[in-house]
């Protein structure tokens, strides 16, 4: 496997256009929506208006009588799930899963979901919802995890104990789990500090933001077999979730994938597809259900809001000697937050002999919370370089200096438990350090923040298929959606393999019934996994080959060598062969054993951490409050960047989403426990004028876990960007914020405190 | 949202028919930037929407600086936007207008609708307070003419009767040394709505002293506000930092927001005495280099 990072590419590291790219820019491209079936029915869905009540009674029979209504349906007509976790099922609870999708004798927060309608039109199924009669008790309710933690707090469940503390609590509470890790001793480590800083954070509750709402087409046959049209993070994950949900065998269920418009974490979970195939069985007829941007924001997994402390100790000449964090996480509804990833994220990239991460989860009343890239990171990682800048300012260090001396490098013990393999956290210090930004003097009201990020990555199970067509250009296919542009990323390294050109790859995302399985497109693995796949699968049709070519010319197959997309005689004991293209052997396929077709399935271990490192000038108006990002660079790590426009793409579009999460993304809940800013409007994602161009710096350290070195690069480039923002906030007003959102109100109130 | 009837008149006598003999509720669709929206979302469920498009009075920008322009309520931003001796004359006017909405929306979106549509954060409506322009307003009992601010009463309502609705605008006639600004405060830098908005229309004497001047805000009251007492502070002065100093504590004297998801009183009572004072510069600047 060793030696890739000598190689020259001729494919790998090349920037041609997506195969995606011309049915996308066109408007041909099929998203979730798109479906269309013959016969095809509208599906909609009832909501909860309440943050948390009892549900007395559900009355349907109104809206069932509405001409033109095929079907309605409540919680009753979900089968009750195991509520725990059994062997085999992934950690996942299928009783919560299942009242997430359909709330049972509770809701528990506002846009849960109730009940669910089929019929002829929209406007039918509008008109029948609000036929259907619910009737609440209304209950207090909880949204800030500090109050959730609160003995005496709203309960939302009976049956939450709360994990990690001894004794074993006798009392259900919201508080889900305890978690700890430690190395050394920090609280005797502090004693030694010539600086300790200690500060309290908070932040809210945001959304990914995707542009494309969740949509699903679902058909149901009489021999029970079910078809699913929808876009997701993960066709494997739809089919299993919904036939555990309805009870049915995994292969009675196919899932197609549509194009996806962005999910960023929030679509590797299910929210209507099981609906979607209940409403179509009693129809007897396709149901389509799309949500509205409303019931997006109110009814689908967005990442929590957080309360943290961080504590940290350094000598005089910046060296770190003890740090702590306590994090507490809300989860949604029902548990799931991210809080384990946060805390072990959080000191990622420091170095540190003595440090204690504990985290806290809390379920509230308010929509799952779910993925969001580099799930939990991004909270932790402000918290930490808000801190480590502070130590700079006391220690009137260079913040660049303070990370260099502590950053984190290959061997470096992880309070998680492994040591780094060959990672490039200072690589990209450095790299940002020797930026030209650094010598661009700064204005009035003007500030420049940096800060590092950390993030783990996943490998896992994949498969692929390479289908070798008779004049020798290749289908591939692979079941892992493609969210970032990873088609052109998986015809690269089949071209590459191969030795054909890229323009006579096609690549495909072929559905749960043609490809086998593939993980969720999730933790930044498919690049690293399910590229390695297709690689191996290219690796066959190679081997195939040269095995032909071999028979052909009755030598062994070592004898046989490929190169350039070439069989060619391995050495001078070879014999004197005419080399042969792929385009040859494949003409020639029938004749010696059949079709071309390379395959492989595996679960990829060694994905490798990423790290990514910003900087970031801003500007303040110290009469509004009003933020303005003048340059941003981002330097990460990629260990090799097999299209390096989508690395940038990828890096340009973590630090969208960050400064977003910075500035001005929130939940806003009011007394009531009611969403109030469920729009785009109200939830202010940035526009492209409020972002500079933002330059992304690749850098490769190959990663020694993958034939060609590759990293996850998708998550990352979000952790910083809440840091760097504040930080540059924090020196252009003199004002050290430590509440996400930093919005115009909120700023101006700490310049004007500060006075 | 359900059924409802849709005309589309070609006149106005037609329109006030219309809208004077709806059985329910009738509403009055200009551009339909906020109209749909409310109707997608059942905010608003009306019997008939009575399009004013096609009334071509209700299109057409007509006279000029020295005699006063008439806007029809139904122009497009786009349109307003475009029209060169407009926007020379009343830039401030113009910029208010041009900020609703996107490019797209901006082929939609009218002067009549954002004033009609009665939410205090409209960003048309403080130019069209400051500029003293005049409604003229169409109805069962003939045409009557009421200053811009009088037809908003409070969010998302009007003043106008039933069968009532705005044909056009009659700005007055443009004097020399003037100057108007409209701005707003967004955190984004587009695509957003105002937390609040500021206009200043103001005219100087050959000395450069402020011999008239007129003063809006937006979203810190139920309304958008025509301030006196910003505009007295101005009058007189040669509109120099001690001037500029009385027009931002008394627009934010008159500042009454409220406190929401978009910001705080504190906030916005601040924020609209800096944003005065900034479009008051702006507009002084402007009114400077229109001798």
């Amino acid at each position: 496997m060793a030696g890739y990072e000598d190689k020259s590419f001729k494919w790998i590291g090349t920037r041609p256009v997506r195969p995606d790219g011309v049915d996308k820019v066109t408007g041909r491209a099929n998203y979730g929506a798109d479906m269309k079936l013959p016969g095809q029915l509208t599906g909609r869905i009832l909501r909860s208006p309440h943050a948390h009540a009892k549900i007395l009674s559900i009355d349907t029979s109104k809206a069932e009588k509405l001409p033109g209504v095929k079907a309605v349906i409540t919680g009753k007509d979900f089968p009750e799930m195991h509520n725990g976790v059994l062997p085999g099922d992934e950690g996942v609870n299928f009783h919560y899963l299942s009242c997430n999708i359909m709330a049972r004798n509770k809701v528990l927060y506002d846009g849960h979901a109730v009940a669910a309608v089929a019929a002829a039109s929209a406007a039918i199924a509008e008109e029948a919802l609000a036929l259907i009669e619910v009737k609440y008790e209304v209950l207090p309710h909880v949204i800030d995890v500090d109050l959730a933690l609160k003995p005496g707090a709203p309960l939302l469940h009976d049956d939450i104990f709360t994990t990690g503390v001894t004794p074993k609590p006798e009392k259900p509470s919201n508080t889900v789990q305890r978690i700890q890790m430690q190395l050394g001793d920090p609280d005797a480590a502090f004693k030694d500090a010539d600086v300790v800083v200690e500060r309290s954070f908070k932040t809210k509750a945001v959304h990914q933001g995707y542009i494309e709402p969740h949509a699903v087409v679902a058909e149901w046959s009489e021999d029970g077999q079910c078809r699913i049209w929808c876009s997701s993070q993960g066709h494997f994950m739809v089919r299993t979730l919904t036939a555990r949900l309805l009870q049915m065998e995994v292969a009675q269920v196919r899932v197609i994938p549509a194009e996806i418009g962005g999910g960023f974490g929030g679509k590797t979970i299910i929210f209507i597809e099981p609906t979607a195939v209940l409403l179509a069985r009693k129809a007897k007829r396709p149901v389509r259900i799309v949500m509205s941007r409303d019931e997006v924001f109110r009814g689908t997994g967005p990442a929590p809001g957080t309360s943290i402390d961080v504590k940290i100790g350094a000598k005089k000449d910046g060296m770190l000697v003890a740090a702590t964090g306590e994090f507490r996480y809300q989860a949604g509804a029902f548990p799931g937050s991210p809080v384990g990833a946060a805390c072990m994220a959080a000191f990622g990239p420091y170095a540190l002999s003595h440090v204690r991460v504990v985290g806290y989860e809390a379920v509230t009343n308010r929509p799952l919370c779910y993925s969001y890239r580099a799930p939990g990171a991004p909270l932790s990682s402000f918290a930490v370089e808000s801190v480590m800048d502070e130590i700079a300012q006391k220690l009137n260090l260079d913040p660049m200096d303070l990370r260099i001396k502590n950053g984190s490098k290959e061997g470096t013990q992880m309070v998680y438990g492994p040591k780094l393999k060959a990672v490039g956290n200072l690589e990209c210090l450095k790299a940002i350090q020797n930026h030209p930004i650094n010598k661009i003097p700064l204005g009035p009201n003007q500030g420049r923040g940096l800060a590092a990020g950390f993030w783990f990555n996943l490998g896992g199970q994949s498969s692929a298929v390479v289908n070798i067509a008779e004049d020798g250009t290749a289908n591939i296919m692979t079941g892992s959606p493609d969210i970032g542009g990873s088609r052109a990323s998986m015809a690269l390294m089949a071209a590459e393999v191969l030795g054909i050109d890229y323009s006579k790859v096609r690549p495909i995302v072929g559905d749960t019934s043609a490809v086998g399985f593939c993980e969720i497109t999730h933790g930044s693995r498919v690049t690293f996994a399910t590229g390695m796949a297709i690689i191996q699968a290219a690796e066959d049709v190679v081997l195939q080959c040269r095995q032909r070519v071999a028979k052909m010319w009755e030598v062994d197959v070592e004898a046989v060598k490929w190169e350039d997309g070439h069989a060619r005689p391995a050495g001078a004991n070879a014999g004197d062969q005419k080399p042969l293209s792929l385009a040859q052997i494949a003409a020639k396929a029938a004749r010696t054993g059949g079709p071309l077709v390379g395959s492989a399935a595996i679960n990829a271990g060694g994905p490798g951490p990423a790290f990514g490192v910003h900087i970031c000038d801003v500007e303040v108006d110290p009469e509004t409050g009003h933020v303005t990002v003048l340059r941003y660079v981002a330097a990460q790590d990629a260990g090799k960047a097999i299209h390096p426009s989508y690395v940038e793409g990828q890096i340009q579009g973590g630090v969208a989403q960050g400064v977003g999460w910075a500035l001005n993304e929130e939940y806003i809940y009011g007394e009531d426990g009611r969403l109030q800013n469920s729009g785009f409007l109200d939830y202010r994602i940035p526009v492209a004028s409020d972002l500079p161009m933002i330059d992304a710096i690749i850098l490769e350290v190959p990663n020694p876990g993958h034939p060609f070195g590759v990293r996850g690069v998708g998550e990352v480039p979000i952790v910083p960007p809440l840091g760097a923002i504040a930080n540059a906030v924090a020196r252009a007003t003199g004002a050290r914020m430590t509440d996400l959102p930093l919005t115009p109100p909120k700023i101006r109130a700490a310049i004007d405190a500060k006075k | 949202m359900s059924g409802f009837q849709y005309e589309s008149p070609g006149s106005v006598d037609e329109a006030v028919r219309l809208l004077a003999g709806a059985k329910g509720n009738a509403r009055v669709l200009a551009g339909g930037t906020d109209l749909l929206v409310q109707l997608r979302s059942g905010a608003a469920n009306p019997d008939m929407l009575v399009d004013i498009k096609r009334i071509s009075e209700l299109r057409q920008i007509s006279g000029n600086a020295a005699s006063g322009f008439v806007i029809g309520a139904a122009v497009s931003g786009a349109e307003i936007g475009e029209h060169k001796e407009l926007a020379k004359a009343w830039p401030g006017l113009v910029e208010g207008m041009e900020l609703i909405g996107s490019t797209q929306i901006q082929g939609r979106a009218t002067p009549g609708g954002n004033l009609c549509n009665a939410s205090p954060a409209g960003d048309c409506t403080p130019g069209l307070v400051a500029a003293g322009a005049i409604a003229v307003i169409a109805g069962p009992n003939g045409r009557r003419e009421i200053p811009a601010e009088q037809v908003p009463v409070s969010p998302g309502k009007t003043s106008l009767a039933k069968g009532e609705f705005v044909v056009a605008f009659k700005l007055p006639p443009r004097a020399k040394n003037s100057g108007d600004a409209y701005l707003r405060m967004i955190p984004r830098t587009e695509m957003d709505i105002a937390i609040v908005g500021a206009g200043v229309n103001l005219t100087l004497d050959a000395s450069g002293v402020c011999v008239a001047a007129r003063v809006s805000l937006g979203a810190v009251a139920p309304t958008v506000l025509l301030v006196d007492a910003a505009a007295r502070a101005l009058i007189g002065s040669k509109l120099d930092d001690a001037a500029l100093a009385k027009l931002e504590a008394a627009a934010s004297a008159a500042a009454k927001p409220i406190s929401d998801k978009r910001g705080t009183i504190e906030y916005r009572t601040k924020v609209a005495g800096v944003l005065a004072r900034r479009a008051a510069v702006i507009a002084r600047d402007r009114a400077r280099s229109n001798a």
